[in-house]
């Protein structure tokens, strides 16, 4: 790791050798960090980096494996969340920490309530939500409304006001400005700003360029769980970042793509999608046999078009055609019936692809029962041999196919979420970050299955956090950005480069190759 | 939207109790002969107090996200236990509501303790811990009897007059004490139990933290709550609602009865009104106030039952074989009139969690 220069005096915060794993695999490997008073500190990085784990040790929400941590000067180790409040380190964090049927003003004070007589004085703690309310300019919030009732964004302005409440000297924002509007983001620079004035140690995290360029003093980043470098703002280029960044190679695990000589028959063709304020103007078609690709950081609102698609959301705004039905389905029942013939592998398995109590086979044949059912019987001998080929056809390893599912590997379970979909015979297969926390040759075996699967018709929608798999895997990527399309990448424009810069809503190295989406 | 509406819109579970039981209630009072007279009024809210009192003590493990199956046998225990205690000399009686009172607390603590460091599911922690309840109040009592002070069972179970008059404080009654001695005693206890242990839990750090922990487990840990000892205090103070309806109830009916039966029942009916006072079985909202009107709304149904004429149109609603059908739709429209909210959940994978 090389250091720049980052200030004459002493860092209030300092971390050596910290280290961290789950599961044999190393978030954060050997790393040393740290964060100076009056000083607003940018932790940039790709999506597991590293960055969220290290918050996450600073704030006391997990502890490291290895390495020591000192602040102003001490030794400390922050146990829990409350021991980080204790010393003076504050988190506003990306997943809101606010408590939904609390009102704004219990929230604020929620740990140190202005009391009277030993008891929480109301009107007291009214006041103080208010004067919080007022520095980070959100008057117009009534501390007596229920913080579930907030839309998004101001939900995230009274989870800063909590923060500042709690008289922070190192305050670290995850992804805080996520959620804000424009007009509060310039609130928060503002109050970044003078915090920063103020003596304070800023730790910011954000996926947004532009603020880190508005904003920070210092900008460090990570990759692959280590430190790559700590420098100066305006020291390096946003080329030079990007490198930074990425700095790795594409291994070769991918089976190879076809080439086509014509665009193959549409199969979905999505327009002027909306839902909420999470997606907006999400226009694109999948053809037969193709395997289209959603980019971008998380969160952009990859997950919701796949929600959508599947009849999961509700007041989806748009049309959408599906062979000849025209309409969004209205619920996973509709999307998986043959005329749509859809399939989704769930962002989680443990809590939207498995019943883990169950075994195997009651699991990979749960989706299909109404072919595998005569009258209303189950046909124990069509389920064993529907059950039996798709554990050939995957490779499932396993001892008995009535075991617990929850007995399995993560790549075998994953194998069995899959197993289970297919079985369905989905003409159009939705897949959410599906190799997301499994091993390496299960992860090339489904890269296989998946363009087998195109080679043989099936349309592919695939979602995935890790830019390899896009590039390796599709034939076109559709980069997503605040819940919009701001890029489609196609054929030999699909490189890491483009991939991240335009995560980053930044210009593509190679207008020509890649194809901008012209506003409609 | 203004403070008012707020406090609709939060309140709309208990609101709708308070008025299905003032619907109920008058109907109720209008059909009967001593209908609006202080005699009914003492005599509904002795049939209601012990229920309500361990349907608070059910409503503290609510608010968690929890369920306690312990409450009614708690409750039977330290009415077992009254039985034999509260009588004698004054200070002998003060003495046995202190022991009542601390097993209630004992025992809650008991099913806190088990279930914060146990890490265990309340529901199966409190299933065994009732039975164990259950036992001991069968080792105390094998069969029904005892005895419980007189006198305290006369004051607590008539108007407020009668306490100052059973005790000679005065010869005759001040002029402002007229005004006041209507009240049904069990409604001044309540009142009293109210102001001075749920307001101020509600009003506390503590209670503050089981909101939290009901509402987001997660972002409370995040945000420093301290999870455990908010955990353990409701417990322990759900076990003292519970001692509370044990001695209650020893002290209303003036003995002690280790019934295995009667204690499911409470059990089952304090979730009964728990949901219709508007308290989410997923936790975090509701409070002891709309409790108390969830135990109104199933009392008065059953008084109901009692005024009605058997010759009239709806004379079959008199047969009390209906009675556990009409708690049951009840339950059924509060429940429902609750749950309007999902109508306007957007990601519908939000519904199941």
């Amino acid at each position: 790791m090389e250091v720049l220069d980052t200030g004459p005096a002493a860092p209030l915060l300092e971390m050596r050798g910290i280290g961290k794993s789950y599961g044999g695999v190393a978030a954060l490997d050997e790393v040393d960090f740290s964060a100076h008073a009056s000083s607003i500190h940018a932790v940039l990085g790709e999506n597991g980096a590293g960055k969220s784990t290290l918050i996450k040790i600073i704030s006391g929400a997990i502890a490291p494996d290895r390495g020591t941590m000192s602040f102003d000067g001490r030794p400390i180790t922050v146990a829990d969340p409350q021991a980080a409040n204790a010393v003076g380190i504050v988190t506003v964090f990306q997943e809101l920490s606010v408590i939904p049927d609390l009102s704004v003003a219990d929230n604020i004070s929620i740990t140190r309530p202005p009391k009277r007589l030993g008891l929480i004085d109301r009107r007291a703690q009214r006041r103080r939500a208010e004067e919080l309310l007022a520095r980070v300019g959100c008057e117009d919030v009534n501390p007596r409304a229920r913080v579930g009732d907030l839309p998004l964004s101001r939900r995230q302005m009274v989870e800063i006001a909590k923060a500042l409440g709690r008289d922070p000297k190192l305050l670290i924002l995850d992804e805080a400005t996520s959620a804000l509007t424009a007009a509060d983001v310039e609130r928060v620079y503002t109050i970044l700003h003078r915090l920063r004035d103020d003596g304070l140690a800023l730790l910011y995290i954000s996926h947004r360029m532009h603020e880190i360029e508005e904003l920070a003093d210092t900008i460090s980043v990570f990759r692959n769980g280590r430190h790559i470098s700590t420098f100066a703002k305006g020291t390096q280029s946003d080329d030079q970042i990007v490198q930074m960044m990425i700095g790795r190679d594409v291994s070769n695990v991918y089976p190879p793509k076809p080439v086509r000589t014509e665009p193959p028959p549409v199969e979905l063709e999505v327009s002027r999608l909306g839902w909420t304020d999470r997606l907006s103007d999400i226009s694109f078609t999948l053809g037969k046999g193709e395997i289209v690709g959603l980019g971008g950081l998380d969160g952009q609102g990859q997950r919701e078009v796949l929600l959508a698609l599947f009849g999961v959301l509700r007041n989806v705004s748009g049309t959408v055609r599906v062979f000849d039905h025209k309409g969004v389905p209205r619920s996973p029942v509709v999307a998986t019936r043959p005329d749509h013939a859809m399939a989704l592998i769930p962002e989680d398995r443990k809590t939207e692809g498995l019943m883990l109590p169950m075994s195997i086979s009651d699991n990979i044949s749960l989706t299909s029962l109404k072919w595998l059912s005569r009258g209303f019987v189950i046909d124990g001998t069509a389920e064993k041999n529907a059950v039996d080929g798709m554990i050939e056809k995957l490779r499932i390893k396993i001892g008995n196919p009535d075991d617990a599912v929850a007995t399995l590997s993560g790549g075998n379970q994953q194998k069995v979420v899959i197993a289970k979909w297919l079985l369905t015979g989905p003409r159009i297969l939705l897949l959410n970050d599906p190799t997301r926390g499994i091993d390496v040759g299960t992860k090339e075996e489904i890269y296989r299955l998946l363009r087998e699967l195109a080679d043989a018709g099936t349309s592919i929608i695939l979602y995935s956090t890790d830019y390899d798999e896009l590039i390796g895997c599709c034939d076109r990527v559709l980069i997503l950005y605040g819940g919009r399309i701001v890029q489609t990448l196609e054929g030999d424009a699909i490189t890491e480069t483009n991939i991240v810069a335009s995560s980053f809503n930044l210009p593509v190295e190679s207008e020509a190759a890649a194809e901008p989406v012209r506003p409609q | 939207m203004s403070n008012f509406r707020l406090w609709i819109s939060h309140n709309t579970g208990a609101l709708i109790a308070v008025v299905l039981f003032l619907v109920l209630y008058i109907f109720y009072s209008s059909l009967h002969p001593r209908g609006f007279t202080t005699d009914l009024l003492v005599q509904n809210s002795n049939e209601a107090l012990a229920l309500i009192f361990v349907s608070i003590a059910q409503t503290l493990v609510v608010i968690l996200g929890g369920i306690d199956l312990s409450v009614g046998s708690l409750m039977t225990l330290v009415n077992a236990v009254a039985s034999e205690v509260v009588i004698g000399t004054g200070p002998e009686i003060v003495l046995g509501i202190v022991i009542c009172l601390a097993i209630g607390l004992a025992g809650g603590l008991m099913n806190g303790v088990i279930i914060v460091y146990g890490r265990l599911q309340p529901i199966v922690v409190t299933l065994a811990t009732g039975a164990i309840f259950t036992g001991l109040a069968l080792l105390v009592r094998p069969t029904p009897g005892g005895e419980v002070d007189g006198d305290l069972s006369w004051v607590a179970t008539n108007a407020l007059s009668e306490l100052p008059a059973t005790y000679g404080w005065w010869d005759s009654d001040p002029g402002w004490f007229n005004l006041v001695s209507g009240i049904p005693m069990p409604i001044v206890i309540l009142l009293l139990v109210i102001l001075l242990v749920w307001i101020p839990y509600r009003n506390s750090e503590l209670g503050r933290g089981g909101y939290a922990i009901g509402s987001n487990e997660a972002a409370a840990y995040m945000s420093g709550v301290r999870i455990n000892r908010s955990k353990l205090a409701a417990y322990t103070l759900s076990g003292m609602f519970a001692g509370l309806a044990g001695l209650y109830f020893a002290i209303q009916t003036g003995s002690g009865n280790a019934d295995p039966i009667q204690a499911g029942t409470y059990t089952l009916n304090s979730i009964a009104a728990v949901v219709i006072g508007g308290t989410s079985l997923f936790g975090g909202s509701g409070g002891a106030i709309g409790t108390i009107f969830g135990v109104m709304v199933l009392r008065s149904i059953t008084f109901c039952f009692r005024v009605v004429d058997t010759d009239s149109a709806v004379g079959f609603l008199a047969n009390p074989l209906l009675q556990p059908m009409f708690e049951g739709l009840i339950l059924v429209i509060a429940v429902t009139l609750g749950a309007a909210r999902a109508f306007s959940v957007k990601n519908r994978l939000n519904m199941f969690r």
